[in-house]
């Protein structure tokens, strides 16, 4: 009973807080409704038995995701009302297509009930095992036999941060840094003159 | 008793809604990232949901590789954002076309 209680309570907030997400007038409310909405669902992966992958979408997003988007619609200086200028012009078509997806796809849910469709069964290579918590499984499967997509999952991350650091870099003009080869390489007869001035007159420089 | 259908019917208004953002906000380039993240949240569910009614953990490793892919989209859109504003001194993506290549 309690597990129907919860399951309700997550899924309605997770909805309701996606709704909010995108309804209201300010980003950053939108940025803390989309945070509440990642919490809940990660109540829901709980529900299931999927422990890991929950704190996994609690640390990543909510640490973060919602923290990167924070920062960005924070730091810059928008006027968040003229964007708006098209919300309501959007919004039938918006609306029009929102139903016919979700028509679509309540009718696979039901096409599922009426008889279901040949999927096939797990091999058993992915099972967990007998007596090991979900961390330990999932760890187990990650370290074996999904070791190198687990390496392709670390390099997609390094090229992201490569790709977003070289994106917003750049090269400020007023600084003047440390050049060391141009130091190392500078000669004393390039660097200093040898002069003898006539009494009374001045140096040339 | 919860079964498989009550996550895929969440998960399928989550990504209804996802779709919906992007076409109620569609100037709004910070809205739109968001909607794309639900509609990636929404993925997540149904293949934890599935792979924890299928009992195979195939399922949840996926959803990692997911989460990945969506936390570097994030990253990447919002420095392509933060580079744009700088240029324009706006996100309007009405005016995106103006870059010419």
């Amino acid at each position: 009973m309690i597990h129907v209680i919860a399951f309700y309570l997550f899924a309605f907030v997770t909805i309701a807080s996606a709704v909010f997400v995108i309804m209201v007038r300010n980003p950053v409310h939108s940025v803390l409704w989309l945070i509440l909405a990642f919490f809940n669902a990660a109540g829901l992966m709980v529900l299931v038995g999927a422990e890991f992958i929950a704190m996994l979408l609690v640390i990543v997003y909510v640490g973060a995701v919602a923290v990167l988007f924070l920062f960005v619609v924070m730091m810059l200086d928008i006027d968040f009302a003229e964007l708006r200028a098209g919300f309501i012009r959007n919004f039938p078509l918006g609306i029009l297509i929102a139903v016919i997806l979700a028509i679509e796809l309540f009718v696979g849910v039901v096409a599922n009930n009426g008889g279901k469709a040949a999927l096939g069964t797990p091999d058993g290579s992915g099972a967990a095992p007998a007596g090991a918590s979900n961390i330990e499984a999932i760890g187990a499967l990650l370290y074996g036999k999904y070791l190198f997509l687990f390496e392709t999952a670390g390099i997609i991350l390094l090229v992201a941060m490569v790709g977003a650091i070289v994106l917003t870099h750049r090269a400020r003009k007023d600084t003047r840094p440390q050049d060391v080869s141009r130091q190392v390489r500078r000669r004393p007869d390039e660097a200093t003159v040898n002069v003898k001035p006539e009494v009374g007159k001045g140096v040339q420089l | 008793m919860i079964g498989i259908e009550h996550y895929v019917v969440v998960s399928s208004i989550l990504f209804v809604l996802g779709v919906q953002g992007i076409f109620l906000n569609r100037k709004n380039v910070i809205v739109i990232l968001m909607a794309i993240e639900l509609i990636l949240l929404a993925v997540n569910i149904n293949l934890v949901a599935f792979s924890a009614f299928l009992g195979d953990l195939t399922g949840q490793i996926f959803a990692m590789f997911v989460l990945t892919v969506a936390a570097g989209e994030a990253a990447i859109g919002l420095a392509i954002l933060v580079i744009y504003f700088r240029g324009r001194g706006s996100i309007a993506v009405d005016d995106v076309n103006r870059m010419r290549g």
